[in-house]
């Protein structure tokens, strides 16, 4: 297949806005270090997930549980549980990035909300490539750092509750789900969730209300008619870039 | 503790790997397509509401509920991801405080 090469300026454009929401992106790991560790994870524990996972979103959900007083293995099938959708990029990345071998096995490590968000809409596979590489590239250097630095001043700061970080982790999980409130069934859907999550507290084991909130994708999905397209973040939805 | 670390990280990385592995078709039927697209949505909101209101097997009101108040306001007005949680952070432990 031949395409046009990009010129200077689309190249550089592209590699400025992925440093940039590498940047943003990456600055929040000092937010994910501190209240992992804060959770009752070691220093090590928390920059392991950051390398080894790297998927903010399941990394907070596996320390949330963990701090919420919920077995280890129900943090890790809930983060598991939200790593699913990163299948879900892969399978609209794949034809885009075109990548065989090592270098699919690679690219694979940084497929995440942002890399996909910032490549997905580019129109050629060289331009998602840049996109893709630069945006997957800078936030794994620097949120892993930022983890670093947030897990060890977390452990100097001991109780979450001194500097709020409690509340940090609600207001991340927030974060990340706002930009799929847009849409009227996902509305439904988290209240259904929230409702459900919430009656299951008091009477099931920490961790278990939010695998039993994945219930309602479960059954609304089954029950609702009609095509919905899958949703893929846009360069819109990654912070940073709005 | 490490083995649930390993183990979910792990399974996190083939999950991704797999996305660019299998063929396209795989998600084509569109009962998998929505389920798959809602979980997030499930699973982020019911985080949502044990992080701010649950303690062990209780439910409670405090100053979390004004650290998500201020989330709310500052994803509004488009604010970007670090000050909605830093934000939060802070209302939170000023609350404590007073």
């Amino acid at each position: 297949m031949t395409e046009p090469a990009l010129t200077p300026s689309e190249r550089s454009g592209i590699v400025r806005d992925g440093l940039a929401v590498g940047v943003a992106t990456g600055a929040y790991g000092i937010g994910f270090g501190a209240v992992s560790v804060a959770s009752g994870l070691s220093v090590a524990q928390t920059c392991v997930l950051s390398l080894l996972m790297f998927t903010g979103a399941s990394q907070f959900a596996l320390a949330g549980v963990v701090a919420a007083g919920g077995a280890p293995m129900s943090g890790a099938a809930t983060a598991l549980l939200l790593g699913t959708r990163n299948t879900l990029y892969g399978l609209r990345m794949a034809p885009l990035l075109r990548w065989r071998g090592w270098r699919r096995a690679a690219a694979a490590h940084v497929l995440i909300d942002e890399s996909t968000a910032m490549s997905v809409n580019r129109e050629s596979t060289a331009a998602a490539r840049l996109g893709f590489l630069t945006t997957g590239g800078s936030v794994f250097v620097l949120w892993n750092l930022a983890t670093a630095v947030g897990a060890f001043a977390g452990e100097a700061v001991g109780d979450p509750r001194t500097f709020g970080l409690d509340a940090a982790v609600g207001a991340a999980f927030l974060a990340l789900l706002w930009p799929r409130l847009k849409d009227r069934r996902n509305v439904l859907v988290g209240v259904l969730a929230a409702l459900v999550a919430l009656s299951m507290v008091p009477i099931t084991a920490p961790g278990v209300p939010v695998l039993a909130a994945g219930g309602v994708a479960l059954l609304v999905g089954v029950l609702a008619r009609g095509e919905d397209p899958t949703e893929i973040p846009g360069p819109g939805d990654v912070g940073g870039h709005r | 503790m490490w083995a649930a670390v390993l183990l979910a990280g792990i399974g996190c990385y083939l999950l991704k790997l797999a996305g660019l592995s299998l063929p396209e078709r795989v998600l084509s039927h569109p009962t998998v397509e929505r389920v798959a697209d809602l979980i997030p949505v499930a699973l982020l909101a019911a985080l949502v509401a044990v992080q701010v209101v649950a303690d062990g097997t209780s439910l409670t009101l405090d100053a979390r509920v004004l650290g998500l108040a201020f989330a709310v306001v500052a994803l509004l007005l488009r604010m970007p991801f670090l000050v909605v949680v830093v934000g939060a952070a802070v209302v939170a432990a000023l609350a404590r405080l007073v």
